[in-house]
């Protein structure tokens, strides 16, 4: 195990066009919410809502890695997608770095995207079929007013920051490179605008092992290199656990869990977040479990069940939870651990409320239909 | 593989300080890369350039004006005298009127499909991309063109128009805007779901820039091996509206106005009176399998 450590040792000594100092997080999200309406009917009326994002606020600090984890369909590529500004948002407020983002007093759209830019998960579409790689890479800085020979200088400095190099890979094309070397250029793609955070959307959970490693490894470096925060967003929580700061666990598009990784991954408090560290596979012949630890599927966002919303399939529910939705509570500081859980709460009604989540932390199977042993 | 790697910790072992700088290869150079060795393509784009080129030097290579007519000289067979392709049923010279006659139809046959993929393709592009009520607006626009047949359609246009080349150009370009606008539409709307326009967007690129520099690029060679099919089946079409006499009117040569006059000596002279239908023929069977060729060598991966 590594060494448990602080986000906050990692705030890095100061950035050049850092505004609001180093206790003002890179990114402040206050309820985002993205609702997709489904139209049907001869009259092509709205009939329902897929609440894919529903009401998340979450701050990243300067410096850190913000993991972001949950099952596939719980909003985790939406609210990037709504952070990048690639699909309009139905409420929320993003204050980047102390300025409000594309309102009257803040910073405009485009400086916003000067600064914080994503990786995409599909190297493959991610990258323009008929472009050789370093006029993709400098096509952002291009469009932002630098001249085509500055553009392909920056494109040419990035290709061997990522360890590509420029003279050999410049003048090639994406179907010409790996997949391992095209992730490469997409993060070059990502850092030609000199960005101050960046959004990895599944970014390395395409790849191969070994490549998923180096480009992990030129991940670490980068960050070093340009002072950068990450928001890495996966689904492999071995992953998450290796790279992030912190992590937030996110369950139907909503904020199930935020705090420090290795109290997330030693002491998780919700029972969604403990069924998904269980559900990881295990190094270790005896602790292989032959139960799943989560059944079934998540609920249908289009009508999610009141209350808490993992309540259908938490071994613990009880009536509280059905009548009223457990709040995820406002931080005082971004070290915080909070849980949108009942248990971790207090004088909530719940039974277990007054147990320390120690107590919680063997874990319970629920009822559970068999699954196939790994080694049968 | 001597991908160096900076920040993984690992030695891409010697390599030399500096490789030899590799240039940039253009798309269009890919594409003759892989035309240069497809021999039936350029055998017959060699014959597209032939028949163009004679159709351009008409007055030149015409041995005899073709709009001069003789009692005496009225379908000769091929071969007789001065006449090296015979003559038509008002003893003009056939080969001189062949000649000439590329000349509208082959000019039906291009001119239309320019213009055709230039505003198809755009509305196309722009539906695609758009999506939503623009792309409702201009499909379905599209589709009542594409309810009638279209030679219907053609006739039905050029019918209310009135014959003459300006009002033919104007059809076959109508007839031809919906089938391009539906390819451009299609191809627009898969790169348009790819990750490199989301990533082109989020670099603060404008609507035009990406557009032509990530949109156009990609959905412009399904649009030109469309286009280049259709060069044929317009030539066909136009030479349909002759024959129907909604095309151009005589005397003017054109290759389908001679087959719709000429059928009436077709048991008088068969051969010159298919000679016409060669014609026709051999150039959309040109394009036709130029097109194909294009096709495989546009066909770049991705």
């Amino acid at each position: 195990m590594r060494k448990a450590k602080s986000p906050l040792q990692t705030v890095p000594p100061g950035h050049p066009n850092d505004r609001g100092g180093k206790a003002q997080p890179m990114l402040i999200v206050e309820d985002l919410r993205k609702y997709f309406p489904i139209h049907a009917g001869p009259l092509n009326r709205k009939v329902a809502e897929v609440k894919a994002v529903d009401g998340i606020s979450f701050s990243v600090v300067k410096g850190e890695t913000l993991g972001v984890v949950g099952e596939s369909g719980c909003g985790k590529s939406t609210m990037a997608r709504l952070l990048m500004h690639l699909m309009p948002k139905d409420t929320g407020h993003l204050i980047f770095d102390g300025d409000a983002v594309a309102e009257p007093t803040g910073i405009s759209l485009r400086e916003l995207r000067r600064n914080l830019q994503m990786v995409f998960q599909d190297s493959y579409s991610s990258l323009n079929p008929r472009l050789p790689i370093e006029e993709s890479i400098a096509y952002g800085p291009c469009v932002h007013g630098a001249k085509r020979a500055e553009a392909k200088a920056i494109a040419r400095d990035l290709l061997e920051k990522v360890g590509l190099r420029p003279e050999l890979f410049g003048a090639r094309y994406p179907h010409e490179l790996s997949g391992g070397q095209k992730q490469r250029v997409n993060i070059a793609r990502a850092l030609a605008l000199n960005p101050r955070m960046l959004i990895l959307d599944e970014a390395v959970s395409a790849l191969d092992k070994s490549v998923e490693a180096q480009v992990l490894q030129l991940l670490g470096y980068l960050k070093r290199h340009f002072n950068l925060t990450y928001m890495f967003i996966s689904h492999d929580l071995h992953v998450v656990q290796y790279i992030s700061d912190r992590v937030l666990v996110m369950y139907l598009g909503q904020i199930v869990e935020i705090g420090p990784v290795d109290e997330i991954y030693n002491s998780p408090r919700h029972p969604y977040t403990r069924a998904l560290l269980n559900s990881r596979l295990s190094m270790d012949p005896d602790e292989r479990v032959e139960t799943a630890p989560l059944v079934g599927d998540p609920p249908n966002p289009i009508d999610p069940p009141s209350g808490c919303r993992f309540r259908t399939r938490c071994p613990f529910a009880e009536e509280v939870c059905a009548a009223n939705a457990p709040p995820l509570g406002r931080s005082s500081s971004p070290l915080d651990h909070l849980a949108a859980c009942h248990m971790a709460h207090e004088g909530s009604g719940h039974s277990r409320a007054n147990q320390s989540p120690a107590i919680l932390r063997p874990s319970i199977p629920p009822v559970a239909a068999p699954v196939q042993r790994i080694h049968a | 593989m001597t991908d160096m790697t900076v920040g993984s910790g690992f030695d891409a072992g010697p390599v030399p300080e500096r490789a030899p700088e590799q240039r940039v290869r253009g798309y269009w150079q890919t594409v003759w890369q892989k035309l240069r060795y497809d021999y039936v393509t350029l055998f017959f784009m060699a014959l597209i350039a032939l028949i163009i080129l004679s159709a351009v030097f008409a007055p030149l290579l015409a041995p005899i004006d073709p709009y001069k007519s003789s009692m005496v000289y009225r379908l000769k067979p091929i071969g007789y005298k001065q006449f090296i392709l015979g003559t038509d049923e008002q003893g003009r010279d056939m080969l001189s009127r062949l000649l000439y006659g590329g000349r509208v139809s082959l000019t039906m046959g291009i001119v239309p499909v320019v213009l055709a993929t230039s505003i198809g393709g755009l509305l196309g592009v722009l539906a695609g991309y758009l999506g939503g009520r623009p792309n409702t607006i201009i499909m379905r626009t599209m589709d009542v063109f594409f309810a009638f047949p279209s030679v219907l359609l053609a006739v039905a246009i050029s019918g209310s128009l009135g014959n003459g080349i300006p009002n033919q150009l104007l059809t076959l370009t109508v007839v031809m805007i919906p089938p391009l606008c539906r390819v451009a539409e299609t191809a627009t709307s898969q790169i348009r779901g790819m990750d490199f326009v989301d990533a082109a967007r989020a670099s603060g690129a404008s609507m035009p820039s990406i557009l032509f520099r990530h949109v156009l690029i990609n959905a412009i060679s399904p649009v030109l091996v469309y286009a280049s099919t259709l060069v044929s089946a317009c030539i066909l079409l136009a030479s349909g509206l002759s024959f129907l006499g909604l095309g151009v009117p005589p005397p003017t040569p054109d290759w389908g106005l001679m087959l719709s006059t000429l059928r009436q000596a077709i048991y008088v002279q068969p051969l010159v009176c298919a000679l016409p239908g060669v014609a026709i023929l051999i150039t959309s069977v040109a394009f036709n399998l130029v097109s194909d060729g294009l096709r495989q060598a546009m066909d770049v991966k991705g």
